[in-house]
């Protein structure tokens, strides 16, 4: 495997990473938390705790027997004063545990670093951290760490590509948690059986990459390389990371596994690195406070469920009425309505906007520049696809490979009339699947 | 600020939140901006006239623009600048001297009939400043093409000939040479003279990333492989090489290749039809110079491939679409 000389459609979306430079700061344990019981794609869990019981840091607080499921602990010490419901970002209602903190922080008695022997104790293990993908997606990580065909997986790729403008976490990650990126790649790649692990990061990233390589050298370890990848958007994407470093065509719907390969945000791994040192489950998480709304832009480790404002206040408040808050970066981060959300466990970044710097831009006539075409990485025909979504033409949009889109976003962004191309693929998607087109 | 407000009535819109500064207004600006070294030679070859037929038509484009759009209740869509462009390109094909009023005739067909009637920007399905020409050439062929003597000319005639009519009436002797084509010191209309300006502005477009290099490049290509085997085959006073560069100057080709052919709305958008649409416009140019009635054809290639568009993209997307090339097992 070697570095392709061809690379997939990208786009320059600019970079802003303003806060690359700051280190991170550990915001104080807010009154109140909210935990989700929905922090992962498949089941939410059900609670464990019911009001006015006491909960220690690391403590249980939510899980379930579903397959497609991760637990959730809770992040303070304190009382449990609610289990309530609330609208989540995503619009549906989540289950929340609402936990006044004794900002003691004392520790749950029964935290111990895991054993791991053997691959099904590595799984166990994975499960029962909370760990799910923090690269936004939230899949659960112990699913992905124990693919049907584990003897067919050769590489394990680290992605620390953070190719979203603004975000800056998982490169303060690779900074600051270096040696738990090392080790927790080096456990993964044990219990997966891979020959070969490859950190990959952005070249807008030297003193990570130069990080990197210092330390692997130190220690000896030659079976984990960094990999440069281009500074531009969207490299960070698990299928067109797969492509960059493999070579090989990623489709939707087909499973990075499928071709040999693992591919785990590096903020995930460096997280395991440290579970398998102290047993600590997820319960804070290091994200991007920016946008031209906040007051004091920093990276900030915040326990979970901490509600944004009280984030944003740790960065100094709001510096001018807030417009669009963001969870997650701007080419796909979501947009959503409450600054009193908790924070999840896939958040890497808030971004609050004024509105200024949020307009929507109106809609003009597709002059047909394809632009579009020349920006998606799987060179598909964004304004094809939006002319058939407006047909509701499930079949066109079928045959113009709608499913292959992984809404990056990049179409609209460079669309010069300002057409919502990658929201009509996400709902062209759906009229497709309604008609049941295989 | 106060930090105890909440805000829970948040503006929520679909990803992503950031859009790129280039938009079709900036995009026309840079066509415009392309266009400027040839309005400068063309000024100076044929006077100041060639500013005001310009902007005669530049306003009567913007204004019927606007006028459809007021008139049927529509978004106003003059400040995209599209308009403009129109009006220029179509300056640009008529000789200096063309009267006002027709140029306004010119400038109705382009814009009315050919792009608001099929409904407004991105929806026309010929170039309308193409059509426009064609019409004007086809309703006041004398006007069309009496050209006016270039500025540097010499003799006491009132007008000129085009090195094209002059190859088509058998002139061998009195074709200027091919620096004087590229620089653009012949007769012909006014915008389409200099060769080297024409150049200038499309390498700027192609350099700013408004045009992809595919279709003038297999225009002019097309035109000049042809030239060099039919004048191959054929022989004659000059060398094929000399008349491959002669074609490839002479007429609408480098306003054509660059300006008209590029045109996003009615030229396709995958690359492999980019191709073929590109040498399509060569092909018919060259067959209506060497064997049809009229000495110059790019304005009828243009169309007669604006037409064929959306044929070649859709088989270009049936063809080689989605890029998903199989892995190696």
């Amino acid at each position: 495997m070697s570095s392709n000389a061809k690379h997939l459609h990208s786009i320059n979306a600019g970079h802003y990473k303003n806060t690359a430079g700051r280190e991170t700061e550990i915001m104080p344990i807010p009154d109140i938390v909210k935990i989700s019981l929905s922090q992962n794609i498949g089941a939410p869990c059900q609670p464990l705790v019911k009001k006015g019981d006491t909960v220690k840091v690391g403590q249980l607080i939510g899980d379930t027997d579903a397959f497609v499921s991760v637990p959730v602990h809770s992040s303070v010490s304190g009382t449990v004063t609610g289990i309530e419901t609330q609208r989540s970002a995503n619009g549906g209602n989540d289950t929340i545990v609402v936990i006044e903190a004794d900002k003691k922080q004392e520790l749950f008695e029964e935290i111990k670093a895991p054993e791991i022997t053997d691959q099904p104790s590595f799984v166990k293990a994975v499960r029962e951290s909370g760990l799910v993908g923090l690269g936004g997606a939230s899949f659960p990580t112990h699913i992905k760490f124990n693919p049907k065909n584990i003897d067919d997986v050769h590489y394990l790729i680290v992605n620390g590509a953070e190719c979203e403008p603004f975000i800056t976490s998982d490169h303060r990650t690779m900074l600051e948690d270096t040696q738990n990126v090392i080790d927790g790649a080096q456990m993964i790649m044990k219990y997966l059986g891979t020959e070969q692990g490859y950190i990959a990061i952005e070249e807008n990233k030297p003193d990570a990459i130069a990080k990197f390589d210092q330390m692997l050298a130190e220690q000896g370890i030659t079976n984990i390389k960094t990999f440069k990848l281009q500074a531009r958007y969207p490299k960070g994407a698990e299928r067109v990371l797969i492509y960059e470093i493999t070579g090989k065509q990623c489709d939707a719907g087909v499973l990075p596994a499928d071709l040999g390969v693992i591919v785990s945000n590096v903020t995930s791994v460096a997280f395991f690195g440290q579970y398998i040192k102290d047993g600590i489950p997820l319960i804070k998480k290091r994200m991007t406070i920016d946008g031209d709304a906040v007051a004091e832009p920093k990276n900030v480790i915040a326990p979970i469920g901490s509600q944004i404002h009280d984030v944003i206040a740790f960065c100094g408040g709001y510096k001018q009425q807030p417009n669009k808050i963001l969870m997650g970066g701007p080419m796909m981060g979501r947009a959503i309505f409450s600054d009193q959300m908790p924070i999840v466990k896939n958040n890497n970044a808030i971004l609050a906007f004024s509105k200024e710097k949020s307009y929507i831009p109106e809609e003009t006539g597709c002059i047909n520049c394809g632009r579009c075409h020349q920006a998606c990485p799987f060179n598909l025909l964004p304004t094809g696809l939006a002319d058939a979504y407006e047909q509701r033409d499930a079949q066109r949009l079928s045959d113009l490979k709608v499913m292959q889109c992984m809404e990056c976003g990049s179409c609209s962004f460079v669309c010069p009339a300002r057409r919502p191309l990658s929201f009509m693929n996400k709902l062209g998607k759906a009229v497709v699947k309604e008609a049941g087109i295989k | 600020m106060d930090n105890n407000v909440y805000y829970d009535n948040l503006t929520v819109s679909s990803s992503p939140h950031l859009v790129t500064g280039l938009d079709t207004r900036k995009t026309m600006m840079m066509v415009l901006i392309a266009l400027i070294p040839s309005f400068i030679v063309a000024i100076y070859v044929f006077g100041p006239r060639v500013i005001a037929l310009t902007l005669v038509c530049v306003a009567a484009s913007v204004i019927f623009e606007w006028g459809y759009n007021k008139l049927m209740k529509k978004t106003q869509t003059v400040g995209d600048l599209s308009a403009c462009v129109t009006g220029t390109i179509l300056a640009f094909n008529l000789p200096a001297n063309f009267p006002f009023w027709m140029a306004i005739i010119g400038c109705f067909v382009s814009i009315v009939i050919v792009k608001m009637l099929f409904g407004g920007i991105g929806r026309n399905i010929a170039n309308p400043a193409i059509v426009g020409r064609i019409v004007l050439l086809l309703s006041f062929a004398t006007q069309m093409t009496t050209w006016p003597v270039t500025r540097l000319a010499t003799t006491d005639a009132t007008t000129g000939a085009t090195p094209l009519g002059l190859l088509k009436e058998g002139h061998m002797a009195d074709l200027p040479s091919n620096m004087e084509m590229f620089l653009g010191f012949i007769g012909g209309s006014m915008g389409e003279v200099s060769a080297i300006a024409l150049l200038i502005g499309g390498v700027f477009l192609i350099w700013k990333k408004i045009i992809s290099p595919i279709i003038p490049c297999a225009f002019i290509g097309t035109v000049f492989v042809f030239a060099l085997i039919y004048y191959g085959i054929v022989g004659g006073e000059y060398s094929a090489i000399h008349m491959a560069i002669f074609h490839v100057c002479a007429g609408g080709v480098m306003l054509g290749a660059f300006f008209c052919a590029t045109d996003y709305v009615t030229s396709p958008i995958m690359p492999k039809a980019k191709l073929v649409f590109g040498i399509g416009c060569g092909l018919v140019t060259m067959i209506i110079r060497l064997w049809c009635n009229y000495p110059e054809g790019v304005s009828f290639a243009i169309l007669f491939m604006n037409v064929m568009t959306p044929l070649i993209d859709n088989f270009a997307i049936k063809k080689f679409y989605g890029g998903a090339k199989k892995n190696e097992k």
